[in-house]
């Protein structure tokens, strides 16, 4: 290892990764509240943020911690909480504002047992469905998932990019294992990795809408204090922001909020493969399960049965093309996962009608060890 | 009565956003148009800048406010518009951050977000209008609806008992706490001027009248009826200080009830920045 | 409303006008649509100047009482009152 790689190299916790991606992306904005298993983030935040003059603030609870975030994010910042399930669920109202005022912003649920108080300090993923239908409303959400240390930076930078790209919350769904597990990993240099900024306005003031329909639907977002004056209301609202109950208006804000992501997914949805070239059966698995699988398909061909492993990076918007493309001629299917099944309902979706989808979940608080994987394997071959 | 500079009598004419329908959504004689015109005429004799100032509501009939003020206006979820101003202000200090908020929004659901921001101190004006009742879902009782008051939620008769919004507001550590009523205008605005040149949290309650429900449930009357009793029923504060309790039954204080110098939070804030970047370079 | 040209130019007169000397100006401004007639200008109107009219909303119907004493517009919760002397 070079000199310089190794000088950048820091054994980190999962958590920690995710405060070292987001100053890298450029955050200079957190709200949060103590919650297990996610404070080490907001712990890493209160004292990096002050010395790079970024703020850091700890409010009375969640509901505040993503109000503020969104606040800061119309203020020009770029901004980020990090919490839990019970968590999770008090922003779920405030997320859905920043839906619809179409506001950058970052939110890291560190999962754990649910629900209600739950295992604080277990692991599970049963918040998939809430990353995606949380809030209530019609919404396009979008969730990435990494499944190590690493990943946790490099998935909080993606997360950024992609909320100032489309201008909406991103979640980034870990757990407990991953936020409190330690790997090595090498910081990236400045540069190394894209960092993106939201399009500002090159219009004078008086011709600024700020959630003006452009041809990518993404509007240009200037920050209060820059002579722009507009109006952000959680109302449906019309271009210019004020609110409208005119039919034609509603339908295309939701419309702009569907498309501006479901017509780009193909930018933001990533899914690592292993040995699905000649694949007969699928494990499809994510965040730390898909370490698991991925073991468990090299178990799997050495006793010479051809499995391979597919892992979603991005859970939301889900990725319905490609996995149905990789699964075209498999004919067995292992939806493996720390729930009593999430993302199986999306696989069911998906798949052709021969093809069969077996589920094996584990909701007992524990990892899912590669063993338990390549049973299931062995049972339906 | 007008104060040193001459205002002029279209001065809010300058202050409305020219692509908004007028007049205003709220029902004829709403108190909340009054305060919108002395929080207009405060701001324009400051003369703060437009682009320099954020105004941010929750939900209720007083939050439709800013949507009509030509600065920069969020209109947030219901009760956590001082959660999200406090967002707005600690990532730009710079702007001068207003919060419009009702009795309901600010003390009911938003009461935790109150009495942390006046712990905080954090360099935000609230007005909160307070019309006792929660006028935007049809006239239900609120946190400072009087005792016995009838509303549609307490058909038999209010038996809750009421915040004291300014005893609240000074015990969790606002550092300028005033009351005013839409009667009296120009106190209103000065109580408002004085409030956004504070460094700290400032709470402004403004004694609004609804008489679409709260005065037509409990028979106060019309709007010039419930104003009226504003006007005979204020005390400033110079005057009840010097009253027999027995002259004061019945009648309400208005004025600066609370003024005091604290540590400001983004202050607070911006020292330890420089504390950190002092020791860096020391190194 | 941030350019003066664009405010409605309603003025009221009243028959007392009519034997006004040229160019006096009623004292004050009502834009009549934006007004909702809650008749809060009327009532404090120290002196009486304004009167209801069949829609509730003001008339100057003593024009020459007026004193260009502000009650009117500062309370007026729609605005729709300006002077033309202040």
């Amino acid at each position: 290892m070079t000199n310089n790689k190794q000088n950048r190299a820091r054994l980190l916790q999962g958590n920690e990764a995710c405060v070292q991606g987001a100053l890298y992306a450029g955050l200079n904005f957190f709200a949060g509240y103590p919650i297990t298993p996610s404070t080490e983030i907001a712990e890493g935040l209160s004292r990096e943020l002050p010395k790079i003059g970024g703020k850091f603030i700890q409010m009375e609870d969640e509901i505040g911690s993503i109000a503020a975030v969104i606040g800061a994010s119309n203020a020009g910042s770029k901004a980020m909480t990090a919490t839990s399930g019970p968590g999770f669920s008090l922003m779920q109202e405030n997320i859905g504002y920043a839906y619809m005022t179409e506001t950058p912003c970052v939110i890291v649920d560190v999962q754990r047992g649910g629900p209600s108080t739950g295992l604080p300090t277990k692991i599970s993923q049963s918040d998939i469905m809430q990353a995606r239908w949380g809030t209530h409303g019609d919404y396009t959400a979008i969730t990435l998932a990494p499944s190590s240390v690493k990943e946790c930076f490099e998935q909080t930078v993606r997360a950024f990019n992609l909320s100032e790209r489309f201008r909406t919350p991103v979640t980034v769904l870990t757990d407990e294992v991953l936020g409190h597990m330690r790997e090595m990993m090498i910081i990236p240099e400045p540069g190394e990795l894209e960092v993106r900024h939201r399009i500002k306005p090159d219009v004078p003031a008086d011709w600024y809408k700020h959630f003006e329909l452009t041809a990518n639907f993404v509007s240009p977002m200037a920050a209060f204090g820059e002579g722009y004056r507009y109006n952000v209301s959680g109302l449906t609202h019309d271009q210019a922001g004020f609110p409208t109950n005119v039919a034609a208006e509603i339908k295309e804000k939701l419309d702009k909020l569907k498309l501006k992501i479901e017509r780009f997914s193909d930018e933001i949805v990533n899914l690592r493969t292993e040995m699905m070239d000649d694949a007969k059966i699928a494990v499809i698995s994510c965040g730390t399960v898909a370490r698991a699988a991925i073991q468990a398909v090299k178990i799997a061909r050495e006793n010479r049965l051809k499995v391979g492993a597919i892992q979603p990076l991005t859970l939301w918007p889900f990725p319905d093309a490609q996995i149905r493309e990789l699964l075209a001629n498999v004919r067995k299917v292992v939806v493996a996962e720390l729930n009593m099944g999430q993302v199986v309902h999306e696989i069911r979706r998906i798949v052709p009608d021969h093809t069969e989808v077996y589920f094996l979940g584990r909701y007992d608080g524990e990892v899912m060890p590669p063993q338990q994987i390549f049973e299931k394997i062995k049972e339906v071959k | 009565m007008a104060t040193d500079v001459q205002q002029k009598s279209d001065v809010t004419h300058h202050y409305l956003r020219a692509k908004k329908k007028f007049p205003n959504v709220w029902c004829a004689g709403c108190g909340n148009g009054i305060v919108m015109g002395a929080l207009i005429r405060a701001i324009d004799r400051l003369g703060l800048d437009k682009d320099g100032v954020a105004v941010v509501s929750g939900i209720g009939c007083s939050s439709r406010l800013p949507v009509y003020l030509d600065f920069n206006t969020l209109h947030t979820t219901h009760g956590r518009a001082l959660a999200f101003a406090t967002g707005v202000k600690f990532a730009k200090p710079e702007l001068k951050v207003i919060v419009i908020t009702g009795d309901g929004d600010a003390l009911a659901i938003g009461g935790n977000h109150f009495i942390h921001a006046c712990r905080r101190n954090i360099d935000i004006t609230t007005i909160l209008i307070n019309n006792k009742i929660y006028g935007m879902t049809g006239g239900q009782f609120s946190p400072t609806t009087t005792a016995g008051a009838h509303a549609t939620t307490a058909p038999y008769g209010n038996y809750e008992k009421q915040f004291d919004i300014s005893k609240l507001a000074i015990a969790a550590g606002a550092s300028y706490v005033a009351r005013g009523t839409v009667y009296h205008v120009q106190q209103l605005e000065k109580l408002i001027q004085g409030a956004i040149s504070k460094k700290g949290f400032a709470v402004v309650e403004a004694v609004s009248n609804c008489h679409t429900y709260y005065g037509r449930m409990n028979r106060e009357g019309d709007a010039v009826a419930m104003i009226g009793w504003m006007k005979d029923h204020a005390m400033p504060i110079q005057a009840a200080v010097k009253l027999p309790p027995e002259k004061m039954a019945g009648k309400f204080v208005t004025g600066l009830l609370h003024e005091t110098d604290a540590t400001e939070f983004c202050e607070e804030y911006r020292m330890l920045v420089e504390r950190l970047a002092a020791k860096e370079e020391s190194k | 409303m941030t350019d003066a040209e664009s405010k409605p130019q309603v003025s009221e007169t009243t028959p007392e006008d009519a034997n006004k000397p040229e160019g006096a100006l009623p004292p004050l401004n009502i834009f009549l649509h934006w007004c909702k007639g809650c008749n809060i200008c009327i009532a404090f109107c120290p002196n009486k100047v304004l009167e209801p009219d069949r829609d509730g909303k003001p008339i100057l119907a003593h024009p020459e009482k007026c004193t260009q004493c502000a009650i009117c517009w500062l309370h007026c919760p729609d605005f729709a009152i300006t002077s033309n002397y202040k």
